[in-house]
């Protein structure tokens, strides 16, 4: 029973991962660049939930939502739209500029201390001697219907399917009248809003924020991302599921259980070893 | 000219070399306070960092997120064999170059190690194995038994309690200069360069693009752990909490701002966010604290934008600063030349 609690709770935290991982692996097939700022909206997205929280916890998770999406807009257009087509380690610098100022920005706000955002109790759901949390199946199920949704979106709508084109070709896109600054602009929002999703999953399974919150889940994203293959919409979600499900088992194990987060680096450095472009990634051959 | 150039090759030993012996005599005569040999001592380190991040960043063109974790390594096992070797050879320079020879070359051990994904991975990836690099020693550190390594309370190690330690500092300082500035100036170093200008041919003109790729990562690991070497002997404890990301990220920040590719830039910068983050420690308190980090933060993305926008390229040319010196110079000596010519 222990193990199914685990896989449960390890589905669940993937589906928060993997919905992070959708706004890297997104914005990185479309602008081709690593947005080293994704992270840090997550925690953006927590502390505007504790500014709107006094209204209603709905109001709280939409205006987060559409705060992060500004925001996400915003930094685009300020600091990564700039750089297009210079140097991808001076746009990655740049990524870590903003991550760097947003993390200083909520410090000055807020405090360093952790604040504590209750959005709501949901208790435990017990089956004999089952026992999960209400948030991990809201969770697991909001987390599936977001993944549905959205790769509905990219199939069928006109916009998602002007997002698979940018990807694959920005210059033939853009000879086929597809506005592509409209394109990465909207690819941005539609990741932030996640990762504002995302925050509100991550205080519904433990209410803190601190600054720098958003750091660590945002490199395991990453790192899910990576290991589904970036740039490939169902590879994010089966690595997160998988880098959850992962994370989860070994926090499980009390040997183990310290050095989750260097297991977790160690399975991305020796798959970037064996097979660089993820589970599911293209492979790019470097023409001159 | 030539002497010229020569000259200049040499100014930062030159001017480093006289900061140090102007900073002995003044704490020969008493002047020099026991805080200002601790900021020293720290600018010491920092510029270290800073030179050898500038050789992967600046040179070999592939930005490494993880060079905290090799100040790590160094730092825990050179303070480990200083606390071990302290009380037998007593604490002394023999117990300091054995524990910067070990951690030095533990240290380079790892560079090589992440310097073999960096034959595979580019760019954002390898940032991301680097990054992951870090994370993995700071783990392992954190979770060491206390006997060991100290674990969460972090490791005792002998703090080398004399006032001229930075003389040391700034001895290393001049060793890791003399060594990255003259292989930047090699053959060795114009391969580097070449490996960061185009990869691909740099490869068709015949470089070995894995033995250079190694050769910058090592060095840069191993000038990383010998200035962690230095600091555990700073301080009395060592605390894996220090070495997190964002202190790799400090010191990008400390390499981008002196400019990519100029280890004199490096050192200036490296010695004026020393110096202005412990000046404005003291000016800012409680919440503005964070002040700091915002005015670099946007230094930081003011400055790549301004060197790296395509779209004002046209304006860099205009203005830059160089080439406004540099011609001016130039029709100074065509007038002087003039002049002469009439005489």
């Amino acid at each position: 029973m222990e193990f199914l609690t685990t896989f449960v709770n390890g589905l669940s935290l993937g589906g928060i991962y993997a919905m992070i991982a959708l706004g890297y692996t997104m914005v990185y097939g479309i602008a081709k660049m690593l947005n080293f700022a994704h992270g840090d909206i997550i925690m953006v997205g927590g502390y505007t939930i504790l500014l709107f929280l006094f209204v209603n916890p709905i109001v709280a998770i939409i205006a987060a939502m559409v705060f992060c999406m500004i925001l996400g807009i915003v930094v685009e257009k300020v600091a990564y739209k700039p750089l297009r087509g210079a140097s991808p380690l001076a746009v990655l610098i740049t990524a870590i500029g903003v991550s760097y100022l947003l993390q200083s920005l909520a410090q000055m706000i807020f405090g360093s201390a952790p604040k504590y955002i209750v959005i709501a109790d949901l208790g435990i759901l017990k089956i004999g001697s089952l026992s999960i949390g209400y948030n991990t199946i809201i969770t697991l199920v909001c987390s599936i219907l977001v993944m549905v949704a959205l790769s509905l979106f990219v199939k069928f709508s006109k916009t998602g399917r002007a997002m698979v084109a940018v990807s694959e070709d920005k210059g033939a896109a853009q000879l086929m009248g597809i506005n592509v600054n409209r394109i990465i602009m909207i690819t941005f929002a539609i990741g932030s809003a996640l990762a504002a999703l995302a925050s509100v999953f991550f205080l519904l399974k433990a209410p803190t924020m601190t600054p720098t919150f958003g750091s660590l889940p945002g490199i395991k994203a990453f790192t899910a991302a990576v290991i589904g293959g970036i740039g490939s919409i169902p590879g994010a979600m089966i690595g997160g599921i998988l880098l959850g499900v992962i994370e989860c088992f070994a926090q499980a194990v009390p040997a183990i259980s310290p050095y989750t987060d260097a297991i977790e680096f160690s399975i991305l450095i020796i798959l970037l070893l064996v097979k660089p472009s993820g589970l599911l990634g293209k492979v790019r051959r470097e023409k001159v | 000219m030539k002497k010229f150039t020569s000259f200049k090759n040499y100014i930062n030993y030159s001017v480093i070399g006289l900061i140090t012996v102007v900073c002995v005599i003044l704490s020969l005569s008493g002047v020099l306070k026991a805080s200002t040999a601790i900021l020293l001592e720290e600018i010491a380190i920092k510029i270290m960092l800073a030179v050898s991040l500038s050789l992967v960043v600046g040179f070999l063109g592939e930005l490494s997120l993880g060079h905290a974790g090799f100040m790590c390594v160094g730092a825990y096992l050179g303070g480990k064999v200083a606390a071990i070797l302290a009380a037998p050879l007593g604490n002394g320079i023999l117990t300091l170059v054995a524990a910067l020879a070990v951690g030095g070359i533990c240290a380079g051990v790892c560079g090589f190690l992440i310097g073999l994904p960096a034959l595979r991975l580019k760019g954002d990836y390898l940032a991301i194995t680097t990054l992951a690099f870090g994370e993995i020693v700071r783990t392992i550190f954190l979770n060491t038994s206390e006997e060991s390594f100290g674990g969460p309370i972090g490791l005792a190690t002998p703090r080398f309690n004399k006032e001229w330690f930075y003389v040391i500092c700034f001895v290393m300082v001049l060793i890791t200069l003399f060594v990255i500035q003259n292989l930047i100036r090699s053959k060795h170093g114009r391969a580097i360069k070449a490996i960061r200008d185009n990869e691909i041919a740099a490869r068709a003109t015949g470089i070995n693009v894995t033995r250079y790729k190694l050769i910058g990562f090592i060095l840069s690991a191993v000038f990383a752990g010998l200035a962690g070497v230095l600091y555990s002997y700073t301080k009395f404890n060592v605390s894996s909490q220090i070495f997190d990301y964002n202190y790799s990220i400090e010191i990008l920040v400390i390499v981008v701002l002196g400019g990519m590719g100029n280890i004199n830039g490096s050192i200036v910068s490296a010695v004026f966010v020393t110096f202005l983050n412990r000046e404005l420690a003291n000016i800012l308190t409680g919440n503005l604290a964070v002040l700091k980090d915002i005015i670099y933060a946007v230094i930081l993305i003011a400055i790549v934008i301004y060197r790296n926008a395509p779209a004002l390229k046209g304006f860099r040319e205009k203005y830059n600063i160089k080439q406004l010196f540099s011609k001016k110079k130039a029709a100074q000596e065509s007038s002087e030349e003039a002049v002469k010519e009439e005489n």
